[in-house]
């Protein structure tokens, strides 16, 4: 047959590799500076846009989306093409969707600082931008089975079907979740409340790590691990086994986000059994990545790319060993909520993600600029320094997760718990401070990646195409060996599509739906009161300055959470929360009850300066509170929205309801003149402390009733 | 307050988490089905994929 040449691009590529590379610095920059800030308070600098609740998003939205998402960008750009023998579909197509992926990055990170954000995390940014993200992901989708489509390769090699899993998943995941109610440019409200909010949060939530973290970076793995090691992965039919059972499973065990929560019992067991089976897929693949090295660990001496790639695929093997031991219900009491939580997904993505990307740029960059690495010594430097840092990264937080734990339980023999939730704060303090120091280190050895890469690309020169040359496709197939029915999906990249959606939307379906069909089954609380106009804004100032990233609203029902924070949280008391302000990290102590446990000046004052009233916090300072007006203008339309989603507000209530603001905060302001605290009435800081005055009151009113 | 499982009550509940593992073993037990039978040629050249020669320079 008729050879037919044709060309890879490799411009593309290279902008998204260096796309990752400056993101990366970015990302990790942000990590360092909210690592210090939680050491050192004083770092929150008092300004609104460099405090911990609103850098904190701009760190993991960066590193997921901007840093692992132009890696993962970079790796299909690259191996896609070659898998496929053939050019990527369209050259405009790719354009619009490395600048418009790039300008997304931008808006994402100037509209977090500002305060613009949804309040679920990893999924912060508001309307406009999500619409804008489903548009590129839309061009990225078109560009990619368009490549698949004009093949020259008739089987999809496995990389290839990850790919086409992860986009199709993150697809569905970020639509669902983004089922939003725009209030204003700018503002909405998620259309879930409470429940079904955390639900749908933490199955995106979960899905995330799985499918933009783990399932496109999989693919990285079968592609670049067997090009470094010039040798073939260890079993082909291993990795089948894998992707299916991975995708398959990943999907159902986002409850176990929400262990010991108000969140339905069988939701959560089902969580936890299908995050212990999700153990084997896991495991497949790292043995499958590790063992693709047997017979070349002779080479694993010599070569720090293939080095970075052991200890990127070990880190895989570890946090996705500990992940199912973190749905156990028993192991999650103590790590919900802790550093534990926080060491493990930085086992993750420093060790996974980082890795393999810098392995992947070692690999490529100089492939791409004809030329040899400028420094195989400083690489290796590189990969030690990296190592080191993840260490120092992990060790404190998992010694400081457990040692909290034990505070937190502590009894006296009175009965009375020994510890205030200060005295844990005091003694983590200096494991954080070991943190930032891991984390500073991991960046310092990135930096080093930065000079050694800049170094060769400028001793190189710059490949824009290479020719190749391949048989078009047969148009009949005449298949070697014995057909059977999966030789068919996996030449059909649509049908392969569409039974990855299917896989992926039954977990979702059977988990979702229960939830939202009784929702008349979860027990409305009569004494629980859709929120005043003026605790509303207070409500969107609380989830504007991030204050979940945190505080969480969850008591679980625990002997020593209940003696400390209060009454657990009930399903029926979240009804109103657009969005559900759960939190999953107490760097503070639980809010649920905090309304009503201190005056209103206390608020006042803590807000103002914390340590004031509990000396040796390292909660931010809140200056510009004191300063804004609330934003009464926006009240109507709040109030409106609200009652489109179902909150029971009066008819016409959008009239008055600035009335009864204003009235509520003069008495607000009222109170706090008897304690000798002059402040205008119209000033934000009163508003939160309407909020925080109210929450996890209502259930208190409940008649009282004798227990069966 | 005891502590109720709110959702509990509902009939048949049980048919979701059931359902799902039914759904996967089935699932499972038909890829590695496909896989134990599956040629051994087409596993190699699939497995070499990634090595074959990109360009032709």
């Amino acid at each position: 047959m008729e050879l037919e040449r044709f060309s890879y691009d490799n411009r593309l590529p290279k902008y998204f590799a260096y796309a990752t590379i400056l993101w990366g610095v970015v990302g990790m920059l942000a990590g360092v500076l909210i690592a210090f800030q939680l050491a050192f308070p004083f770092l929150n600098l008092d300004m609104a846009a460099t405090t911990f609740g609103r850098v904190r998003p701009v760190h993991t939205n960066a590193v997921i989306f901007a840093f692992v998402g132009n890696g993962i960008f970079t790796a299909i750009y690259y191996s896609l093409p070659r898998l496929l023998k053939t050019k990527m579909f369209s050259k405009v197509l790719g354009n619009i969707h490395f600048w418009g992926w790039q300008l997304i990055i931008v808006a994402a990170a100037i509209t977090l600082l500002a305060g613009y954000t949804t309040g679920k995390e990893y999924a912060e940014l508001e309307w406009p931008i999500d619409i804008a993200i489903t548009l590129v992901w839309v061009v990225f989708g078109i560009n990619m089975f368009g490549t698949i489509l004009t093949r020259r390769e008739r089987h999809l090699y496995v990389a290839i079907w990850f790919f086409i899993a992860s986009w199709v998943t993150v697809a569905m995941l970020h639509i669902v979740n983004s089922m939003e109610l725009p209030v204003s440019f700018m503002k909405s409200y998620p259309v879930y409340a409470g429940v079904q909010d955390a639900l749908v949060q933490w199955w995106y939530g979960h899905n995330a790590v799985a499918f933009f973290l783990t399932t496109p970076y999989l693919g990285l793995m079968y592609y670049f691990v067997p090009k470094a090691a010039n040798r073939p992965v260890y079993s082909y039919r291993l990795s089948i086994v894998h992707f299916w059972s991975l995708i398959f499973l990943y999907i159902w065990a986002g409850p176990h986000h929400l262990l010991y929560t108000a969140l339905p019992q069988w939701a959560q067991s089902l969580g936890t059994a299908f995050s212990i089976m999700l153990l084997l897929p896991s495991w497949g693949g790292m043995l499958n990545g590790l063992f693709t090295l047997r017979g070349a660990w002779d080479k694993v001496r010599e070569d720090p790319i293939l080095k970075f790639f052991v200890v990127g695929v070990t880190a895989y093997g570890m946090s996705t060993f500990e992940g199912p031991m973190l749905s156990l219900k028993n192991v999650n009491a103590i790590s919900h909520y802790s550093d534990w939580t926080v060491a493990h997904v930085h086992i993750g993505a420093l060790g996974w993600n980082g890795f393999l990307t810098f392995g992947m740029l070692y690999w490529l960059i100089p492939r791409m600029f004809k030329t040899e690495l400028f420094s195989k010594k400083l690489a290796s430097a590189h990969f030690w320094i990296g190592t080191f840092g993840i260490i120092l990264y992990a060790i404190p937080m998992y010694w400081a997760a457990f040692r909290s734990y034990f505070m937190f339980k502590a009894f006296t023999p009175e009965g009375q718990l020994q510890y205030q939730f200060i005295d844990i704060v005091q003694t983590t303090v200096p494991f954080y401070i070991m943190r930032a120091v891991g984390g500073t280190i991991f960046l310092l050895g990135t930096l080093l990646m930065v000079y050694n890469l800049v170094k060769t690309v400028s001793k190189g020169s710059f490949v824009e195409s290479e020719e190749a040359e391949a048989a078009p496709l047969a148009k009949t197939y005449a298949p070697t060996g014995k057909r059977f029915w999966h030789s068919v999906i996996e030449r059909k990249p649509i049908l392969l599509l569409v039974m990855s959606l299917l896989v992926v939307a039954l977990g979702g379906i059977f988990e979702l739906i229960p939830t939202f069909m009784i929702k008349s089954n979860i027990p409305t609380i009569a004494s629980v009161k859709p929120y005043t106009p003026l605790e509303l804004q207070g409500r969107d100032i609380y989830v504007r300055e991030g204050c979940y990233t945190c505080h969480s609203q969850m008591i679980r029902p625990f002997r020593y959470e209940v003696m400390r924070y209060g009454e657990y949280s009930k399903a029926g008391e979240f009804v109103y929360d657009h969005p559900f302000q759960w939190g999953s990290k107490r760097t503070g102590p639980d809010l649920a009850r905090i309304g009503g446990k201190y005056p209103d000046s206390w608020h006042f004052n803590h807000m103002l300066e914390p340590t004031s009233m509990a000396p040796g916090s390292v909660m931010p300072r809140y200056p510009w509170l004191f300063r804004r007006d609330i934003d009464v203008a926006s009240t109507n339309s709040k109030i409106h929205a609200m009652r489109m989603l179902g909150v029971p507000y009066e008819e016409g209530y959008e009239a008055k309801a600035n009335e009864d603001l204003m009235a509520q905060a003069d008495k607000i302001a009222a109170t706090l003149k008897t304690d000798k605290i002059e402040i205008s009435s119209k000033k934000e800081i009163i508003a939160l402390i309407a909020y925080l005055q109210r929450m996890g009151k209502d259930i208190k009113a409940e008649p009282k009733t004798t227990d069966k | 307050m005891k502590f109720i499982n709110y959702l509990e009550g509902i009939t048949g509940i049980s048919i979701y988490p059931m359902t799902s593992l039914l759904l996967f073993v089935v699932f499972f037990v038909l890829v590695a089905l496909w896989v134990i039978r599956a040629d051994n040629g087409l596993i190699d050249h699939m497995k070499n994929m990634p090595l074959e020669k990109d360009s032709i320079d």
